[in-house]
């Protein structure tokens, strides 16, 4: 029975009936202010406080906080970071999604269980792992001294870090996607005598483009942002290994809270950015569906 | 071997293989690198780092104040995303965007703002001073952090089914009689409670092995503001490897726990909204 059936001539439902559908106004609005409360004080409150406190002491200030030597090296390292990670994790998803979503073989929902593992691995075990693999008293670290090759305490740990924590996601943004828009395509332009590389940058790659930028947006803000597995293997070397959370923590343990937030405000930029880009591409891909 | 399905489409043993071996090299094997050194430890000295008063005074702070915020979260996180599906208000897409911040935030500018709010002379802490509430630096700065940290994670999973629920249901019993709060409770909470339980639980299990956000809130005293993440961090700077090893892996098989009875929850969820469907 819908609710057709009790409507009158109007169309209007019952007096009964709309008001055991719809809240009370009292209640509409007390959910709302409730709601919005909530957000205002754990969501936009903290973001105004960002800027508020990087601009506290002055524009000039906070020129010179995210224009010194060492902050300048934190953005650098930060960006090298990100280069490297993305596009490694990137390249995987989309090997994973492919093999997952297009073919089937025994082990598959492991595979994709497995897959998800760093997400259920706190930051500092994710950097815990690494020390125990290539630090000094780790398993490759005798080696590893003897040949004068340095991870902890250096830029590769850190990558290698950051590479750990964001390996899911692309692969987790692909593999429904992919399985969804199903190999009939694919099947379509290798039947009519395209090459591997053909299908996928003519078919594959146009089709996921949107999920794949959508998880690439996603993992770079994690990579750029991460904090706690990059702290373990970092050393918190100044001018050398931080990257710009690590810069971040470093000024305000020394109280320069100013150019603490100033370097802060960037990357709440970023944060600002990668929202902004997360919703406009779920409104494409969104549209793209419909279409 | 496995199975192509006569698929024609190339490119299988590449893609698996490459994932197979990036997968391993990159997670698998450092990951089980933490238990070879666990189990090179003799079960004393495995017993005497994980059931320290340092050690259970952490697990005691970090399961307590994730469960705290999980709960919050819980409630608000219900009320956050009924308001965002069901009403229509100016700043409606504003604020379903900005639920996504504590993702898109890093974990340090998180710790340092809220920090800096609830400090003394900051713009909370001074409302809170004069009740005699003290939130930086104490249990309850632990479980704000964490609330922060864990907010889009059941705003984000009640959503989607809020949204796919048949208005059929809670049409019909509308129609049969049933007051708006008996709607709620006979036809919409028996839907929505896998998804809840599944946010809740999502949200616990980051609060668990959260770091940026809580070490500056907390104070990090032992004994009395320390994670575990933290003693972990501590006691790897200490050179005490075996200790920090051995606390890591109850956490990791904690998560692990947490992660299956997360992935069963989901499973009940979508049999649940499957069988509705499936209803004539």
């Amino acid at each position: 029975m819908t609710i057709a059936a009790l409507e009158d001539s109007q169309g209007n439902a019952p007096p009964s009936v709309r008001a055991a559908l719809e809240d009370p106004p009292l209640v509409r609005a007390a959910l709302i202010v409730l709601a919005l409360g909530f957000a205002a004080l754990f969501l936009l409150l903290p973001l105004v406080a960002v800027f508020v406190e990087a601009f506290s002491a002055g524009l000039g200030v906070y020129w010179k906080a995210i224009s010194e030597p060492v902050a300048l090296q934190a953005i650098k390292l930060t960006l090298i970071v990100a280069s490297i990670s993305v596009p490694a994790n990137a390249v995987f998803g989309v090997a994973a999604a492919w093999a997952i979503a297009r073919f089937e073989f025994p082990g598959k929902n492991l595979l994709v269980t497995l897959i998800d593992l760093p997400f259920a691995v706190s930051p500092v075990i994710s950097g815990l792992i690494f020390v125990l693999l290539f630090g000094a008293q780790g398993v490759f670290g005798p080696w590893l001294i003897e040949h004068g090759v340095k991870i902890i305490f250096a830029a590769p740990g850190i990558v290698l870090a950051t590479m750990f924590i964001t390996f899911p996601f692309v692969a987790r943004e692909l593999i429904p996607l992919m399985q969804e828009q199903g190999s009939e395509e694919e099947e379509a332009a290798i039947s009519l005598g395209a090459s591997g590389w053909q299908m996928f940058r003519r078919v594959t790659l146009p089709n996921i483009r949107l999920g794949l930028l959508y998880g690439v947006v996603l993992l770079n803000a994690r990579a750029m942002g991460e904090f706690g597995a990059v702290s373990v293997v970092s050393g918190h070397i100044r001018g050398l290994t931080n990257t710009i959370p690590l810069h971040v923590e470093i000024l305000y343990n020394e109280y320069q809270s100013a150019a603490a937030f100033a370097a802060a405000s960037l990357l709440a930029l970023l944060a600002l950015v990668t929202l902004v880009a997360k919703r406009a591409l779920e409104w494409r891909i969104r549209r793209e569906t419909r279409a | 071997m496995a199975r192509r399905q006569n698929s024609v489409l190339p490119g299988f043993g590449l893609t698996l293989g490459f994932s197979i071996l990036y997968l391993s090299l990159l997670v698998l094997i450092p990951l089980s690198a933490l238990f070879f050194r666990t189990a090179s430890l003799s079960l004393a000295d495995f017993l005497a780092a994980v059931l320290s008063p340092r050690a259970l005074a952490a697990y005691k702070l970090t399961f307590g104040a994730s469960l705290a915020a999980a709960a919050v979260n819980a409630v608000f996180g219900l009320i956050l995303a009924w308001v965002l599906t069901r009403y229509r208000f100016p700043g409606r897409d504003l604020v379903d965007a900005f639920v996504d911040l504590p993702f898109a935030l890093p974990t340090a500018v998180a710790g340092i703002t809220l920090t800096t709010l609830l400090a003394k002379n900051g713009w909370l802490g001074r409302i809170l001073e004069p009740l005699g509430i003290q939130a930086a630096y104490t249990p309850l700065g632990v479980a704000i952090a964490l609330t922060f940290i864990g907010l889009p994670f059941v705003v984000r999973t009640v959503q989607p089914v809020l949204q796919d629920l048949e208005a059929e249901a809670e049409e019909a019993a509308a129609s049969l009689g049933a007051g708006r709060l008996q709607t709620f409770y006979r036809v919409l909470f028996p839907a929505l409670w896998p998804a809840l339980v599944t946010g809740s639980a999502l949200a616990f299990a980051r609060a668990l092995g959260e770091y940026g956000s809580v070490v500056f809130i907390s104070g990090n005293m032992p004994l009395r503001t320390e994670i575990v993440p933290l003693l972990i961090v501590t006691k790897l700077e200490q050179y005490d490897y075996a200790g920090a090893t051995a606390i890591a892996t109850v956490m990791l098989v904690s998560s692990f726990s947490l992660l299956l009875a997360i992935n069963a929850l989901q499973a009940i969820g979508r049999r649940r909204l499957a069988g509705e469907g499936a209803a004539p």
